[in-house]
C-alpha cells in the first residue's frame, strides 16, 4: 500500500479513544498476511496492507460488542460491515471505519495449483502486475492478474462504501453486475443431473468443521447454529454428504440479500470446496427479484428481513 | 536387521493394486485443489508429492462410524411393551494407508495411549487400528509450518509406521518398522535394498538437516498451567481465532468425539462422529451453564490439553504430532507455536517483573 504511513497515522491518532483497532500484519511465511489487533501504539508499526491481506476482518466485529473498536477495510470488507449496521448487530457509534481503495487480493489456492510447492516459501513481492514468489530457492514470477481472487477481477466496490477515515486515492472500476455473474450463469446452463454430480463430488471432501460459517461476517448464529442443534436435531452428525449439503443450502438461504460475496466461506473451508457459487445464485434471483444488494447502504432493510404484522398482500381479516 | 526393499517409481501402482486384493488402501490423491485420502483408485492415481491436506485420521477414527444399529419391536400381544433389538456394528476389514508422513502415523500412538491403553479399552477403535497397516513416506524436507522436531519426532521418524519409504534415485527404499510391516513387503515387485541403505540413511540426514531449531518445550505442561487463569492472555491470543473445527479436524491428534442417535421412525443408528473443542456445545451442560464460554477459553483448552494436561497423565509425551497443519489451513493464521512459546514466555515476564 502506497499510503500505509498515512493509514498509520490516522490509526495512531485514533487508538487512544478505541480499545483495538483490526488490521493485517506478517504470517508464519511471506506468502501470508493474518490478522492483527493493535493495542498499543508500537503495534501500528507491524501493520501491513498489501494484496496478501485476504481477510475480511468485519467477522470479528459482532464479538467485540460494547468495545470501541477500529477496523480496516477494502471495499468489499466495507460492505459487510454495513450490512452488519443495518442489521443492528454493531452500533455505529461504536465503529471507527479505516477504509482504503483496494486493487485485489490474492486467491492462495490459484498460487498454489501454479506454483505446487508451496510449503517452503522464501520470500514474496508484490507490485501493481506482478507477484513474486521464490519457493524452495525457485523464483515464481506471476502475473497478479493470474492469482487476483475472482472477486476481485470484477470488483465493483473497490473503494470503502462507508468509512470515517479514507486513505490514499480512490480506485476507479468499469466492472458490472453481470461482470460478476458469468461463473454462475455458465455453471447454471448445466444440465440438473450435471449439477447435481457436481456437488455431490465436492461436497463430499467437506469435513464438517464449519469454518465456512465462522468466517462468514453475517453468519451470526454461530453458537446457535441449526447445524449443530441437538433439539431439534435437524442434521445428522453423519459423514454424508446428503447432510453437509443441506448445511449449505441453509446457509445459503440464510444469507439471502444479506450475503455482500466476500468470498470468506470458500476461502476459509481448507479443503477448498467452491461454495462462493452457492451465495452468488441466491444474490442474483435477489437482484432480479427484489433489485437489490447487499451491503450498500446503512439504511436499508435487506429485502428478506422486513417483516409486518399485516402484510399488504394477504386479507386475512376477510377469509 | 530389518527387513530393506527398494521399489521402482514406476511399480508403485501395481503395488498398490497387489495390496488392494487384501486389503482396503488409502492413498492421497487430489479433488478439487486438495490432496484427501481416498480408496485407491488406479485411474485416479496418487499424489505423495507433498503432505496432503486433511491426515488419514479417518482411517481409524472415522468422521463418523456406526457404533450400532437399533430398532423398537412392538409386543403384538402386550401393545404396551416394546423389546429393543440392538445389533453391534463392529467393523472387520483390514487397512492399508500408503503415503502418510511420519506426523501422520505417529499421531495415532496418541489416540492408543487413551484408547487401548487407559482404563478402558475402545473396541471399535480396537478393530480398526489392529488392522490398519501404515506404508509411510519420509519426508525429504520440512515446510515452514512443520515442527515435528519440536514434540519429539523427526522427518523420517518411524514411531507408528509399519513400513517406512525413503525417497531414492529412481523410486523408494522400503524399511520394514514392525513385523507385520514385513509381511507387506513379500512382493515380486519389490527389489532387495541394500544396496539403497546409503542413500536413504543420507535422504534422513538432510531432512533433519532442513528442519529450523528445535523449541525446548520441557517447560510447556507447567507454564501453561501457570498462565491458565489469566484470561486476558488468552484473549489476546485468541483474538484473532474464529473458534471454527478446522485444525481439530485436520488434526492427526485430536481424537474427541460426540455420540448421537439418528433415527427414523422406530428405527435407527448410534454414530460416533468427530466433535471438537473450539465448538461451544462442546462442554456446554445439560443445565445451560458452558465452563467455556469464549473463544479464548476454547483455544486455551486446546494448546493446554496438547502441550500440558495430555503429557502430564501421558508419561510427558506432548500430544501434537508438528505436522502444523492447524497452522497452514487456518483461516486467519493461528499459529500454535506462537501460543506455546507465549505460555513459556509468559512466566518468564512475570518472573523479570518481580
Amino acid at each position: 500500500m502506497k499510503n500505509l504511513e498515512d493509514l498509520k497515522e490516522q490509526i495512531r491518532k485514533a487508538l487512544p479513544e478505541l480499545d483495538v483497532v483490526i488490521g493485517w500484519t506478517d504470517s508464519f511465511d511471506p506468502l501470508h498476511a493474518t490478522p492483527h489487533f493493535m493495542r498499543k501504539e508500537e503495534d501500528i508499526d507491524k501493520l501491513k496492507v498489501d494484496a496478501l491481506c485476504v481477510h475480511n476482518l468485519a467477522t470479528y466485529l459482532p464479538g467485540l460488542k460494547g468495545k470501541k473498536v477500529g477496523i480496516v477495510v477494502k471495499g468489499c470488507d466495507s460492505r459487510s460491515v454495513v450490512e452488519l449496521l443495518q442489521e443492528n448487530l454493531i452500533k455505529r457509534e461504536d465503529v471507527t471505519i479505516f477504509g482504503f481503495g483496494c486493487n485485489g487480493v490474492v486467491d492462495q489456492t490459484k498460487i498454489r495449483s501454479i506454483i505446487g510447492d508451496v510449503g517452503n516459501i522464501e520470500a514474496c513481492e508484490l507490485t501493481d502486475k506482478e507477484v513474486t514468489v521464490t519457493a524452495s530457492g525457485e523464483v515464481h514470477k506471476l502475473a497478479l492478474d493470474e492469482v487476483l481472487s475472482d472477486k476481485c477481477k470484477t470488483c465493483r466496490y473497490p473503494n470503502a462504501v462507508l468509512s470515517d477515515h479514507f486513505t490514499g486515492e480512490e480506485v476507479a472500476t468499469t466492472a458490472t453486475f453481470e461482470d460478476g455473474y458469468k461463473d454462475l450463469e455458465e455453471f447454471e446452463a448445466k444440465s440438473t443431473e450435471e449439477k447435481f454430480a457436481y456437488w455431490l463430488g465436492e461436497m463430499d471432501r467437506c469435513i464438517r468443521c464449519y469454518a465456512c460459517r465462522n468466517a462468514c461476517p453475517m453468519c451470526v448464529c454461530r453458537d446457535h447454529c441449526v447445524a449443530q442443534s441437538r433439539d431439534p436435531h435437524w442434521l445428522s452428525q453423519e459423514a454424508h454428504v446428503r447432510d453437509k449439503w443441506m448445511f449449505q443450502v441453509i446457509h445459503a438461504y440464510h444469507l439471502t440479500g444479506r450475503c455482500t460475496e466476500c468470498g470468506e466461506c470458500q476461502r476459509a473451508c481448507p479443503v477448498d470446496i467452491p461454495i462462493l457459487l452457492f451465495k452468488k445464485k441466491f444474490n442474483k434471483e435477489i437482484k432480479e427479484v427484489f433489485n437489490y444488494e447487499a451491503g450498500l447502504d446503512p439504511e436499508a432493510t435487506p429485502p428478506l428481513l422486513t417483516f409486518k404484522n399485516e402484510e399488504a398482500k394477504i386479507k386475512e381479516r376477510d377469509w | 536387521m530389518a527387513q530393506v526393499k527398494f521399489i521402482k517409481k514406476d511399480n508403485v501402482s501395481a503395488w498398490l493394486e497387489e495390496l488392494g486384493q487384501k486389503h482396503e488402501v488409502l492413498a492421497p490423491r487430489f479433488e478439487g485443489d486438495s490432496i484427501i485420502f481416498r480408496p485407491y483408485d488406479a485411474s485416479k492415481g496418487f499424489f505423495i508429492e507433498r503432505e496432503a491436506t486433511a491426515p488419514p485420521k479417518k482411517a481409524i477414527f472415522p468422521q463418523s462410524e456406526t457404533l450400532l444399529k437399533f430398532s423398537n419391536i412392538k409386543d403384538l400381544e402386550n401393545p404396551e411393551k416394546v423389546a429393543l433389538d440392538v445389533k453391534e456394528n463392529l467393523p472387520d476389514s483390514s487397512w492399508v494407508v500408503f503415503g502418510g508422513r511420519p506426523c501422520d502415523a505417529r499421531g495415532f500412538t496418541m489416540f492408543d495411549r487413551v484408547y487401548l491403553n487407559g482404563k478402558h479399552v475402545d473396541a471399535y477403535y480396537k478393530a480398526r487400528r489392529e488392522n490398519t497397516f501404515f506404508i509411510t513416506l519420509a519426508c525429504e524436507k520440512g515446510e515452514t509450518t512443520c515442527f515435528c522436531n519440536w514434540v519429539g519426532s523427526g522427518p523420517s521418524d518411524p514411531t507408528g509406521s509399519d513400513v517406512l519409504m525413503v525417497p531414492v534415485e529412481g523410486g523408494f527404499f522400503l524399511e520394514a518398522v514392525s513385523d507385520r510391516g514385513a509381511s507387506l513387503l513379500d512382493s515380486s515387485l519389490l527389489e532387495d535394498g541394500d544396496s539403497k541403505q546409503a542413500e536413504a540413511d543420507k535422504v534422513k540426514v538432510e531432512a533433519d538437516k532442513s528442519m529450523g531449531e528445535a523449541q525446548d518445550l520441557s517447560k510447556a505442561p507447567e507454564k501453561l498451567l501457570a498462565v491458565f487463569d489469566n484470561m486476558e492472555h488468552w484473549e489476546e491470543m485468541s483474538a484473532k481465532c474464529l473458534s471454527c473445527g478446522a485444525c481439530t479436524y485436520l488434526c492427526p491428534t485430536c481424537y474427541c468425539f460426540n455420540i448421537t442417535d439418528e433415527s427414523d421412525g422406530i428405527s435407527g443408528t448410534r454414530i460416533r462422529s468427530w466433535d471438537n473443542c473450539m465448538s461451544s456445545m462442546f462442554t456446554m451442560e445439560a443445565s445451560g451453564h458452558n465452563p467455556r464460554p469464549t473463544k479464548a477459553h476454547r483455544l486455551k483448552n486446546r494448546v493446554g490439553h496438547k502441550f500440558s494436561y495430555y503429557p502430564d497423565l501421558h508419561d510427558g509425551v506432548i500430544s501434537c504430532c508438528g505436522c502444523g497443519r492447524c497452522i497452514k489451513s487456518c483461516p486467519v493464521g493461528v499459529d500454535i507455536r506462537q501460543l506455546v512459546l507465549s505460555a513459556i514466555a509468559y512466566e518468564a515476564k512475570e518472573a523479570a517483573n518481580d
